[in-house]
């Protein structure tokens, strides 16, 4: 029932992070203006991006379902943003942890990030009662596929506009990702985002293992009732 | 697909200008709402950002209503099925919805920005009129597409009043950003625009791209 | 605003860690134990069939 690639993936994903962990704490030198608060850093940020990409990659997902009719699409698709989801609530509360100590605030207007965070996580919220308040599965799927093909365009077009409307009087600093980061700093950083990348992977395949196992028992019961 | 869209528009017009269940209710809605923020806000005069903020929230809060009951016809009398049985294909009914959204706002906007300047604007709107006329017509494209496309989706769910305003909303935020960022110069004691072109390409962007995505999805929904 | 002292800093680095943290252990257990349920439900099936 487990899918062959679960446990390298599994072992690869508990290798990677540990490794980051160590390299935050004991390899990255500390940031010269925020200190030690800076290390959630580590820990927001590639969240954001993995969230971010699973969100697109649901509506890739959802793109294919609507393409070939083949219902696992479907279901990769509910996943993947299932998953973002989650991921996309851990980025909002540390994100406000990360505030609440920088700046004293619990919430900040002037990050993009995390302002465009709250409007795509709210939009996303509502795929649930969308998605379950439709009974026939046929059609579940498909309204919840064009959504997850709407939102996903929308993600891009929210951060541009957030980020345009941003004020120019306060420095971005939550979203220094690649550009100027000194070495230290960044290998740690890319190794963090594999780490969370790998680990969302091997959530979702196991998510996955138990929707397919769910369905399996479903059809197993049905021919049980239908045999008796 | 002309035809078959403008045979849809045309009945939704009429019906609409039969019952007058739509535009009239935005418009008080607007109106109300105006009320609410003179209270809320404490001010008897809004300039500026301020200004600008009210005037669109106002606009996509009333939009919610007519999104809501943008299928509405269909819906009570039965019809979503027999539109479909008839030889009318879902680009056109797409195309249909979405045209009767842009004259319902255009219509509720007629009204709703003059008695937003008589009742709450400092500043008066002369000077600003042709921008404002440009934002207006882009941000109804705008909300007109997406409106079409939330009200589909949402039109066969049970809870569709609930579902209509949570996914339209956080939709429009970017729409919102443009409009209110490329409004605010516009009301301001000293009018004139500012930054317009920025603005105004962003909203064409949004238009763009939720014009051609909704058509381009509207064929999966309204399905049987 | 001025960087933190070092223990108080801590306290929030280790918040949003755990708060990490916790999210994984949760999420997998809440799975796990799904699957475990489904696992013995579908075993139970096979046995009544034989």
């Amino acid at each position: 029932m487990y899918s062959k690639s679960l446990v390298p993936l599994a072992v690869a994903s508990v290798v990677t992070i540990t490794t980051a962990l160590v390299l935050v704490f004991f390899y990255a030198p500390l940031d010269a203006d925020q200190g030690f608060v800076q290390k959630i850093f580590y820990i927001h940020v590639p969240m954001a991006i993995v969230a971010l990409c699973g969100f697109v990659a649901g509506g890739v997902f959802a793109i294919r379902h609507l393409r070939s009719g083949d219902r696992s699409w479907d279901m990769r698709s509910y996943v993947a943003i299932h998953m973002s989801i989650i991921l996309g609530l851990a980025v909002l509360i540390t994100g406000a942890i990360w505030a609440k100590a920088s700046w004293g605030h619990w919430w900040l207007w002037d990050e993009p990030v995390l302002v465009s965070f709250l409007v795509v996580f709210l939009l996303y919220c509502v795929y649930y009662p969308l998605r379950f308040s439709i009974e026939d599965p046929d059609r579940q799927a498909r309204y919840s596929s064009v959504f997850a093909i709407t939102a996903g365009a929308f993600v891009p077009l929210n951060f541009m506009a957030v980020r345009l409307a941003e004020k120019y009087t306060h420095p971005r600093v939550l979203s220094q990702t690649g550009g100027s980061l000194p070495g230290e700093m960044r290998l740690t950083f890319l190794v963090a985002l594999l780490g969370v990348g790998l680990l969302f992977v091997t959530l979702w395949k196991l998510e996955l293992t138990a929707k397919h196992a769910s369905m399996q028992l479903k059809r197993l019961r049905n021919r049980a009732r239908v045999a008796a | 697909m002309i035809a078959g869209a403008r045979a849809i528009l045309r009945k939704d017009l009429l019906i609409e200008l039969r019952t007058k269940e739509s535009v009239p209710a935005m418009v008080l809605f607007s109106v109300t709402v105006y009320v609410l923020f003179h209270f809320g806000l404490d001010r008897d005069s809004l300039d500026g950002e301020l200004a600008s903020g009210v005037l669109w929230v106002t606009l996509l809060l009333a939009a919610v209503i007519g999104v809501t009951r943008l299928f509405a016809a269909e819906r009570e009398q039965g019809g979503i099925d027999g539109l479909l049985l008839a030889p009318v294909d879902r680009t056109s009914l797409f195309v249909a919805k979405a045209a009767a959204l842009f004259v319902f706002l255009t219509a509720v906007e007629l009204v709703a920005v003059p008695a937003f300047a008589l009742l709450l604007l400092g500043p008066g709107l002369g000077g600003a009129l042709p921008e404002l006329f440009v934002i207006l017509a882009l941000a109804n494209l705008g909300v007109a597409a997406v409106g079409a496309l939330v009200a589909a989706l949402a039109a066969e769910t049970r809870a569709r009043e609930l579902i209509v305003p949570l996914l339209l909303l956080p939709l429009l935020v970017p729409l919102l950003i443009a409009c209110a960022q490329a409004t605010e110069p516009l009301l301001r004691q000293d009018a004139g625009p500012e930054e317009l072109g920025r603005w105004l390409s962003l909203l064409s962007l949004y238009d763009v791209v939720f014009v051609l995505l909704s058509i381009a999805v509207f064929d999966f929904l309204l399905e049987d | 605003m001025p960087a933190l002292p070092l223990d108080e800093a801590g306290k929030y680095v280790a918040a949003a860690y755990v708060v990490f943290v916790a999210l994984i252990l949760i999420y997998v257990a809440i799975i796990g134990a799904k699957i475990a349920r489904i696992d013995r439900q579908i075993s139970d099936l096979v046995e009544d069939d034989e």
